[in-house]
């Protein structure tokens, strides 16, 4: 069994009447990007916390690297990095003295801590303009100096909610491949919530999702993808009629079809040549134009799990 | 079994130079200097304290050093200068969304809860002494007659003591206040509150009771009366200070942070 940069059993946290987190138990293999999936309100802020130990469990527990959340938080926390759900970053000091904070209070050396500085905000684009107060900056700008400085003191574990929330596409991506290269070259492990289902299926070997303090889903995004439903294929083209839609559905290979934009859209039993479909469709006096194969993205399998749980 | 994963970040944090109490003390002086962003507001503030230091002892004369006025300015001027960075410090970090990621890092609790206070008391401790240098430089150059004017050893010992004291006090009620308020504004007027309700009902205890009151004070001589208010001050601001270590702690602000 691989090793676990995270492991959490039976997790649970209440807010007064209200359960947060209803018994969550999730394991994160090291040096993976997982990604923590879940609507407003579903817990996933409230599960980094609790990986944190900021926050006591109302029930259950969880280990960071190794540590106990509850009684070995410090540890945890010196061996970790945060990006939480407000970039946290001093808007009266300049970027440079934001990182220079964090950088002596995790007892980096003077050294060490320039040429951290130095190498982050180079690869965000910010070294120009590290001078400049923060509070000055665009918020996609704060949002690339917070997770400059989640990732300053080399931490082995980055928890990161919405990493990428607030910057502009080129941002993003720039984000998302130094979170790739991070992960694969530096052996950290990457914990990050996330809205964007197309984030999470390029970047995360494994995916969580949480419904209401629930987990209802976790594994790898072709996993859940497969679990959604059979394989799919796009056929383009014209002409396609409702008969030719009742002949599509007669055939025992074939368990749905629809037709969206002008486009056929049939999902399959089974893996299958597409071939006897088009032969039957040009048959019966169809044009096709194109045939794509496909499978439920993440964000449908998302969608659905949401609408099962409702 | 999960595994120790930067187990060996723990023996390079131990070599590393630096403390917690210093990062924090650090990061507060340049956000105090800074004062949100203006030093323009930073010197205008500073005008005050300058005016206090200068125009009313010039204005009272040589006596001013053996009198009773220096010790209430030992005791309003830091208690102002600390009522103000106090909830900006405290409740404003958690205004500004920055408490949370302080939290988030290795910092303990206590270094974060010291190094704040420091940089507050220091800052209005330091200009009061500041004040009763430059009250001296301008008595001296005002009123010399060839003897050397310094403050006698009550008035100066005591204000030194009290402004302190006063800081330390106004710093630690300043937390509490903290915690128990969404805004830095907040907190101020809270404090504020705290401040002016005690003043005010003692002042109105002394008229109500002048008579009784002044025959009390008479018995007591003026250092010995000094050192008892220095000794009720101390003995509350400790109080405040253990409340204050009490309920500064991340499990409770993590909770009114988020």
């Amino acid at each position: 069994m691989a090793d676990m940069a995270i492991r959490i059993e039976g997790l649970t946290r209440d807010f007064d009447t209200v359960r947060a987190l209803d018994g969550l138990s999730l394991e994160v293999p090291a040096g993976s990007i997982f990604g923590f999936l879940g609507p407003n309100g579903a817990g996933k802020t409230t599960t980094i916390r609790l990986l944190l130990g900021l926050l006591e469990p109302t029930a259950g527990r969880a280990e960071v690297l190794g540590f106990d959340t509850q009684t070995q938080g410090a540890e945890v926390r010196a061996r970790t990095g945060a990006l939480l759900e407000h970039p946290g970053v001093y808007e009266q000091l300049s970027a440079e003295d934001n990182l220079e904070f964090y950088g002596r209070a995790y007892r980096m050396s003077r050294s060490e801590r320039q040429a951290r500085i130095r190498e982050l905000l180079t690869q965000m684009g910010l070294w120009e303009r590290r001078k400049e107060q923060a509070g000055k900056w665009s918020e996609g700008m704060r949002q690339k100096l917070a997770l400059a400085r989640a990732l300053l003191h080399r931490p082995a574990l980055a928890l990161l909610d919405e990493p990428t929330a607030g910057l502009d596409v080129m941002a993003a991506n720039a984000v998302r491949e130094d979170l790739a290269a991070l992960a694969a070259q530096g052996g950290v492990t990457v914990f990050l919530t996330t809205h964007n289902m197309a984030e999470a299926e390029r970047l995360c070997s494994q995916v969580a999702v949480i419904r209401e303090g629930k987990l209802v889903a976790v594994g790898h995004p072709d996993k859940l993808r497969a679990q959604a439903g059979g394989p799919r294929v796009e056929i383009f083209g014209r002409g396609f009629t409702d008969s030719m839609l009742a002949l599509l559905r007669e055939r025992p290979d074939v368990a749905a079809v629809a037709r969206r934009n002008g486009h056929l859209e049939v999902e399959l039993q089974r893996e299958m040549e597409t071939a006897p479909l088009v032969t039957m469709l040009v048959g019966a006096g169809a044009q096709v134009e194109e045939v794509r194969r496909g499978k439920a993205s993440l964000e449908e399998v998302f969608m659905t799990l949401m609408e099962e749980q409702i | 079994m999960t595994s120790n994963i930067g187990a060996n970040v723990g023996a390079d944090i131990g070599a590393a130079k630096g403390s917690d109490l210093g990062a924090v003390m650090w990061k507060e002086r340049k956000s105090i200097l800074r004062f949100r962003g203006s030093r323009s507001r930073l010197l205008l503030t500073m005008l005050s304290p300058l005016l206090l230091a200068t125009f009313f002892p010039w204005q009272w004369g040589p006596e001013w050093v053996s009198q009773v006025p220096p010790l209430v300015l030992a005791f309003i001027v830091p208690a102002i200068l600390v009522g103000m960075t106090v909830p900006d410090s405290f409740a404003g970090e958690r205004e500004r969304h920055t408490l949370q990621t302080l939290l988030a890092s290795r910092l303990p609790d206590r270094a974060i809860l010291w190094g704040k206070l420091a940089v507050s008391l220091l800052f209005g401790w330091g200009i009061t002494l500041g004040m009763m240098l430059i009250t001296l430089v301008v008595l001296n150059i005002a009123f010399w007659d060839g003897q050397l004017i310094i403050y006698t050893l009550p008035i100066g010992l005591g204000s030194v003591a009290l402004s302190f004291i006063s800081a330390s006090l106004i710093g630690g009620l300043g937390v509490l206040m903290s915690l128990h308020s969404e805004t830095a504004q907040e907190a101020a007027q809270k404090l504020m509150g705290f401040i002016m309700v005690p003043a005010i009902l003692l002042q109105v205890g002394f008229f109500a009771f002048q008579e009784r009151a002044v025959q009390i004070i008479e018995t007591v001589n003026g250092p010995r009366l000094l050192v008892i208010v220095l000794g009720v001050m101390l003995a509350l601001d400790v109080l405040i200070m253990l409340l204050a270590m009490r309920s500064f702690r991340r499990s409770h602000l993590a909770l009114i942070s988020g």
